[in-house]
């Protein structure tokens, strides 16, 4: 497992060797691979995930049935997870006072493109990834959130076939804003668990 | 085939080390957890990886505590992995 392989140009090379062999052999049209990844990125943006989650803290009916089956759920704010080869079973938990959710693929760099856009350059680094399982609490701190000893963590690694967004607790004093206003104080790091909103 | 877990089994991974490509984490082998819940049906990622057809199996979210894990911590981790890396646990275990 190599932490910086997404960036790696000898992986960039091999990519492109291989793209131009499957190119040459008719496999797929020239371009077909580039257009298919900006289709599957097409829309893909935080403000997605902010939008669900704005919605999840002024509708309480909204949030239960996000929190039992989210790709049902978010087809409600006209978000859909089914934007690439196939759709994608999506995972949303949301963060209490008792309990924070953090989010981590230790394997690759599993992630909701669909609703938080490209993943962050930390989350697919090696050091968060094989650090936020062992010891999530200092991990957390190191990002500036520290947590009071009585909320529990709770990490889920993406480890198989779904994704996973966290529900970050509503702030205080935000009683009077309105949805749009909700979901402009959500942040994707909010959304992975690696930040308060 | 029917699921052969359940929520809230127990259960116990595999300390297998296989050769291949396999998406049962080395930090989770070995290890007892609890089941969550059913997160689907899947081809195996170890068949896929060979090129093999991959037969669909049940994938669950298995919690951890973390001191069965790494002998420490007091957070959870949920892992999500094919039935084939489980085994039933004794549920008197350690189990989160």
């Amino acid at each position: 497992m190599s932490g910086e392989h997404h960036g790696s140009s000898a992986i960039s090379e091999r990519v492109r060797h291989v793209e131009a062999l499957l190119e040459a052999r008719g496999l797929v049209d020239e371009g077909e691979i580039d257009r298919r990844i900006d289709e599957f990125l097409a829309g893909g943006s935080p403000a997605n995930g902010a939008r669900i989650t704005a919605r999840a803290w002024v509708d309480p009916g909204f949030r239960d049935r996000l929190l039992a089956d989210a790709n049902a759920a978010i087809r409600e704010v006209g978000l859909s997870m089914a934007g690439g080869l196939q759709e994608q079973r999506l995972k949303v938990v949301a963060n209490s006072a008792e309990e924070h959710n953090v989010v981590v693929c230790t394997l690759c760099s599993c992630y909701p493109i669909a609703l938080l856009g490209p993943s962050p350059a930390w989350y697919k680094s090696e050091a968060y990834r094989s650090r936020v399982v062992r010891d999530p609490r200092g991990v957390l701190a190191e990002f500036g959130l520290e947590l009071p000893a009585t909320t529990r963590i709770s990490v889920w690694d993406a480890s198989a076939e779904s994704r996973y967004m966290v529900v970050p607790r509503r702030p205080e004093g935000t009683e009077g804003a309105s949805e749009e206003e909700l979901a402009g104080l959500v942040t994707r790091k909010g959304l992975i668990g690696t930040a308060a909103v | 085939m029917a699921d052969r877990f359940a929520p809230g089994d127990a259960v116990r991974t595999s300390t297998a080390d296989p050769a291949w490509h396999t998406r049962l984490p080395r930090y989770a082998r070995g290890a007892v957890g609890r089941v969550v819940e059913v997160a689907g049906h899947h081809p195996l990622a170890d068949d896929r990886a060979r090129g093999l057809p991959g037969t669909t199996r049940a994938v669950y979210h298995v919690r951890f505590a973390a001191a069965d894990l790494f002998g420490d911590g007091d957070h959870a981790v949920t892992v999500e992995l094919w039935e084939d890396y489980l085994e039933p646990a004794d549920p008197r275990g350690g189990t989160p």
